[in-house]
């Protein structure tokens, strides 16, 4: 089997709502075995990339390919998830009436054929079911109805639910929004553990220090352009950036 | 209350079963009686049919008499073919428009087998054709209800014409007798009614099943957050496709017990009202709760039965009411009652402690 470094590659991508364009004409690259930060200050367009992305929106010009071969242009949500680009919402979106169990089954089944999702469950699949809850730290209550877990246990189950369909590509709008100190802590733990060769992870977040933490590269977009590419350090101390986005921190403080 | 689903499928098959015996070990019973029971489980099966779709898949039918009348509309065909070979009396819209025989579409449709056949066929035709294209086209929520409105009307219009050899205006009536079982006779009402408690039974079970299955499983998933499950992957338009035609054969096996018990169909089974009134059942009963939603069905219709015999213009109110009071008060209907009750009673109960302590 062939092995591509590429797990999203994206050119000369043009997204615009009526006369407002929001991306322009925007090319980046994300590669296997990277977590790649996404910042950039509100409107910059970072959701809109991961709706471009997971076929939510409609792109006019442009390519994305994902595993160095797939064009997505025409696809479908359920087909490119197929693909293995698992995608986590910024607002929680997990199933609420079922029990965390079932989300992590309705999630495994899901990137399956229609009839595999009639069957019982095998042992294997069982098993992968609770390895992730091991993982996401919601071992203990998988019988519990997912609505009464507290809100950053929603956070875990929606990306257990996305890594337990093993995913080529993870897309996390804000991971760690509305969570406390020890839980960013966590989630960081749970994304350097996700960290892999055959694993590519982008990371959509406000929390620089989190940013820091987890990310290898960090892009930020600005008014639908990419600003500045490369490690957060470097990143940090570029003028542009202070100038558009980071210096606002500073001016609030 | 969804635990008990599977004492009360029993219970109806065993009551049924029991009443079937009773008739052909020649015990009589009221006919009356019989009939408003057999009618109640009925309307039981139909709100069961959309309780499945609305309650546990999400998606609101407001024309769901749509395939109750075909159920009911193919079963009178049968009956008028039966009466006719075996009377010589030709049905009333023969008369009026002046056929000498019946149009060629009643083939073969004094046969029961043929008639459950066609049924199914009829009844799956439409759901699937009508759920893929609205489905593939994500309509939804008011939108895909308001369409299903519409096309109950539609039918109900081309239903009212005269010329269609479905008995226009009048409908279908003059039935002689079904399984060779004439209805003038006591047996009859008796055998329809434990019949039609029995398939309530079985259709309660079989729904049981369904929504424990991996499949009901996103059937709730699509209720919950449809856009969530194409975005792991899925597809959802066949979930929905699956539990749509399933509801519509199970709402058009109502319409089928239905017709023989009262004699007769019309168009007005097509009305938007009576399938608003579905939705009523389902409403107040419970959404999501298979027992709920014949529990809304028996006391609403049982209600009906009773209310427009004695206050026959106050009925509307009483209804509207009821409504109002059940979405205010229990937004999952009854089988959100005893929730509330028992929270009502503990509150009670603790209130004189909160003073206490303040």
């Amino acid at each position: 089997m062939t092995k591509f470094d590429q797990a999203i590659y994206v050119s000369g991508l043009n997204v615009s709502f009526g006369a407002f364009s929001v991306l322009k004409n925007l090319s980046w690259l994300v590669n296997f075995g990277e977590v790649k930060g996404v910042i950039g200050p509100n409107g910059a367009g970072k959701t809109t990339l991961l709706d471009a992305l997971t076929g939510k929106t409609e792109y006019q010009t442009g390519d994305i390919v994902v595993r160095g071969h797939h064009n997505i242009k025409d696809a479908n949500e359920p087909a490119i998830a197929r693909l293995g680009l698992g995608r986590k919402f910024q607002k929680p979106s997990i199933f609420s009436g079922l029990s965390v169990f079932e989300n992590l089954e309705i999630a495994l089944r899901s990137g399956k054929s229609i009839l595999n999702s009639i069957n019982q469950l095998t042992p294997d699949e069982q098993e992968k079911i609770n390895e992730t809850a091991i993982l996401i730290g919601l071992s203990d209550c998988l019988g519990k109805d997912a609505g009464t877990l507290a809100h950053g246990q929603k956070q875990w189950l929606e990306i257990g639910m996305l890594i337990v369909a093993n995913p080529a590509v993870l897309l996390l709008d804000e991971p760690v929004a509305g969570m406390n100190g020890e839980e960013r802590t966590k989630t960081a733990a749970l994304i350097d553990k996700l960290k892999g060769p055959e694993m590519a992870i982008v990371v959509v977040e406000h929390d620089m220090q989190f940013v820091e933490t987890v990310c290898d590269s960090v892009t930020v977009l600005h008014d639908g352009q990419i600003l500045v590419e490369g490690p957060m350090q470097a990143v940090k101390a570029n003028q542009q950036v202070i100038d558009v986005y980071l210096g606002r921190d500073s001016e609030n403080a | 209350m969804l635990r008990s689903s599977e004492k009360f499928a029993v219970i109806f098959f065993l009551a049924g079963s029991l009443l079937v015996l009773a008739s052909f070990m020649g015990i009589e019973t009221s006919t009356y009686l019989m009939n408003l029971l057999g009618q109640i489980a009925a309307f039981s099966l139909l709100a069961l049919s959309l309780d499945l779709i609305w309650g546990f898949c999400g998606i609101l039918s407001l024309g769901h008499g749509l395939y109750f009348a075909i159920g009911g509309y193919l079963v009178a065909m049968h009956l008028v073919k039966v009466a006719f070979e075996k009377t010589g009396t030709p049905p009333d819209f023969m008369l009026f428009m002046g056929w000498e025989d019946l149009p060629a579409y009643y083939f073969g449709i004094e046969s029961f087998a043929y008639l459950l056949f066609i049924v199914v066929l009829v009844t799956l035709s439409i759901s699937l054709i009508f759920g893929y294209f609205s489905f593939r086209s994500r309509v939804t929520g008011v939108y895909f209800a308001i369409i299903t409105q519409a096309l109950v009307y539609m039918a109900m219009l081309f239903m009212f014409r005269n010329d269609t050899g479905f008995g226009g205006n009048n409908g279908m009536t003059g039935f002689s007798e079904i399984f060779g079982l004439n209805f003038r006779e006591n047996k009859t009402a008796t055998v329809l009614c434990g019949l039609s408690l029995a398939v309530l039974g079985l259709s309660l079970l079989g729904c049981k099943k369904l929504v424990d299955a991996p499949l009901g499983r996103f059937m709730r998933a699509v209720k919950e957050d449809e856009s969530r499950l194409r975005f792991l992957g899925f597809d959802t338009v066949y979930v929905k496709l699956t539990a749509w035609c399933i509801s519509a054969i199970l709402a058009a096996i109502a319409g089928l017990l239905y017709v023989p018990q009262v004699g007769i169909i019309n168009p007005r089974v097509l009305s938007p009202e009576l399938s608003i009134e579905i939705a009523v059942w389902v409403a107040i009963g419970g959404r999501g709760s298979l027992v709920g939603a014949i529990f809304g069905a028996v006391v609403v219709s049982g209600l009906k039965f009773v209310l427009t015999g004695l206050v026959p213009e106050l009925w509307p109110f009483i209804l509207a009411i009821l409504v109002v009071g059940i979405v205010i008060y229990l937004p999952n209907g009854f089988s959100d009652g005893a929730k509330v009750f028992s929270s009502t009673a503990r509150r009670l109960v603790s209130a004189p402690h909160r003073k206490l302590q303040s």
